[in-house]
């Protein structure tokens, strides 16, 4: 019984990246943080820039992004990515240099260096996940958790009289002259991962340009943490997380007018 | 020979960096250094040197780690509360084998502490400073001339070794100006392969971490770092000693008080007492060899030190109960003067029957 397929006649219309080594990544089932990795090293593929691009991966649950990128990189410490980008793309004007950053050590413990980053205007590339929760520590609360929702350090719901307000990163680094495109995008439909693409590329290419930061920001789940199947988390994303982070465009001074 | 020049401890020190064919300075300004970031700002671009300042020394010691993990020449300066913030950053420079200099003018503490010279931040360099097992190469100048002369030393040596090297002096010899005259200087040649400069089609990729998450990986890296430690100890214990051949008591003193040192001994051998002096020039790896040939046959040690008492440890360390260690010291950006610690020197010279 069964029926023999043969792959000679097949074609092969979609494959891991070159630039992806193969290796089974460490990610929870469902996260974001796989098809986050593939669309960046999707573009840097396409565009022909793995030996002038330069990643600089941050502590959080991506800290190990330099397993999986097949691109020289570097493992920065919490929250100074973008210290660590300044210093390479400062001396390595003409090379792609990228942050790939969670929501805690962008926007909690690196918000100085994030800040004048952008604010100076360096000519990199912030990846920013946003998934409102600490995935590698266990789900405590971060910058963004949003108001009323559980983490194992407000287990009850954040409140804003004791934890403050959920930070909107994109709409703080586009009010920045520094920043030349800010774009917030998901990764939880097909539609959107192609829309997070397109955004990537935009904000890689716009290096080229030395005209100032590119962010891009990727609102995406934690189902581990958020103790939801990954449907759950993609319709939980929908209904809790956009109405806050609403998805769209923030800045976009590339074309130059 | 270049010509002799008057010039002032910090600004000979970024000369110095930028004849070394230092590539990028990366700091934030803090007293009594910020002479140093205002050359560097005013002298870089016209050597094609990268000059940012940075938003804190946070910051400024991860850029740092950036650039050096690309390969780059590249250091930076502060002192004592701005060095005590990059402990971070220094921890993970040496844990992840990053070739840099970071230069300490240390200025009095704790906390905010004083403006003024201090040596009290011995401990923080040679015995840690930032967490884990790591060591800083350290080089501690005494005059003008030798800032110059050990800013190029200590990028060969965190370069041959791929460890952070870092200049140890003070307010009062970043201020100070005198003569110096600045050496030639030839790059003994830099390793790049481990640097990120973007993956070529032929090789791996590379990538800077100190990350190691399994433990017997981590130890692994342990192992290799103390193997590192242990070739410098062997090669690069580096002191003067003066009038030590017949000395029957040896002042130890580095840096500022190296010098002060120098003219306390020759106030005691005026009064006819045999004193000798020893001038470490590496705090890490510390010359404890000399100390301990020099304990079989004199009768005392006298360590000076702007501080309560750190490299005193060492020196004992060095002597091993083998003879008696005296100290003078004095904190908080206050320096004593020659005929002060000469009083006391002379009192422990009787005290150990000279």
């Amino acid at each position: 019984m069964g029926i023999t397929v043969s792959l000679e006649n097949m074609e092969k219309i979609y494959e891991r990246p070159k630039t992806l080594k193969d290796k089974v990544m460490h990610y929870c089932p469902g996260c974001g943080h796989g098809v986050t990795h593939r669309l960046v090293m999707e573009l840097v593929e396409e565009l022909g820039i793995q030996h002038n691009t330069v990643g600089v991966a941050p502590v959080g649950c991506s800290v190990f992004a330099y397993y999986y990128m097949d691109i020289d990189m570097q493992e920065a410490a919490h929250g100074r990515a973008c210290a660590v980008a300044t210093g390479i793309k400062r001396m390595m004007p003409d090379h792609y240099v990228f942050t790939y950053q969670g929501d805690g050590d962008l926007a909690a413990i690196g918000t100085n260096e994030t800040i004048h980053a952008c604010n100076r205007g360096e000519n990199i590339t912030i990846v920013f996940v946003n998934n409102a929760i600490y995935g590698m520590t266990g789900g405590q609360m971060a910058p963004t958790t949003l108001l009323g929702q559980p983490a194992t350090t407000c287990p009850l719901g954040r409140e804003q009289a004791a934890n403050g307000y959920p930070i909107r990163m994109s709409e703080l680094v586009a009010q920045l002259p520094g920043t030349i495109y800010v774009e917030r995008v998901a990764v939880n439909t097909p539609a959107r991962v192609r829309k997070a693409k397109k955004a990537l590329i935009k904000a890689f290419k716009s290096q080229e340009l030395k005209k100032g930061t590119s962010f891009v920001e990727i609102v995406s789940n934690c189902p581990s943490n958020w103790k939801m199947t990954p449907v759950e988390s993609n319709k939980w994303l929908d209904e809790n997380m956009l109405p806050y982070y609403p998805l769209g465009l923030y800045k976009d001074e590339i074309s130059g007018e | 020979m270049s010509e002799m020049l008057l010039m002032k401890g910090n600004e000979a020190m970024a000369e110095a960096a930028i004849r070394a064919g230092c590539e990028g300075y990366f700091a934030y300004p803090i007293t009594p250094q910020s002479e140093v970031a205002e050359y560097m700002a005013r002298e870089a671009p016209k050597h094609g040197v990268v000059f940012l300042q940075a938003e804190s020394e946070l910051a400024a010691i991860n850029m740092l780690y950036g650039a050096a993990g690309a390969g780059f020449k590249v250091w930076t300066s502060s002192s004592s509360p701005g060095i005590s913030l990059m402990q971070e950053g220094i921890s993970y420079i040496a844990g992840a084998m990053l070739p840099c200099v970071i230069v300490n003018v240390n200025r009095g503490g704790p906390g905010l502490g004083t403006i003024q010279p201090s040596q009290s931040d011995y401990f923080q360099t040679v015995k840690g400073g930032g967490h884990g097992d790591y060591r800083l190469i350290t080089l501690a100048p005494s005059t003008v001339q030798e800032i110059a002369d050990y800013m190029g030393l200590a990028f060969d040596l965190a370069w041959k070794y791929r460890n952070p090297a870092m200049i140890l002096m003070d307010g009062a010899l970043g201020q100070m100006m005198e003569k110096v005259q600045f050496k030639p200087y030839t790059d003994p040649g830099r390793d790049l392969s481990w640097s990120t400069r973007g993956k070529p089609e032929e090789r791996e990729s590379n990538f800077i971490t100190s990350l190691f998450i399994k433990p017997e990986e981590m130890e692994q890296v342990n192992l290799q770092l103390q193997k590192t430690y242990r070739e410098i100890e062997q090669n690069e214990v580096r002191y003067d000693s003066y009038e030590v051949d017949d000395a029957e008591m040896v002042l130890v003193a580095y840096g500022l008080s190296a010098r002060i040192a120098s003219k306390v001994m020759h106030i005691l051998r005026d009064k006819g007492l045999k004193v000798g002096l020893v001038k470490p020039i590496t705090l890490w790896p510390y010359p404890y060899k000399i100390l301990s040939d020099l304990a079989d046959r004199v009768k005392g040690f006298f360590v000076m030190e702007l501080n309560a008492g750190q490299m005193v440890e060492d020196v004992r360390l060095g002597v091993n109960g083998k003879k008696e260690v005296g100290f003078y010291g004095r904190m908080g950006g206050m320096i004593y003067s020659p005929e002060e610690v000469a009083e006391k020197a002379e009192a422990f010279a009787r005290k150990i029957g000279m």
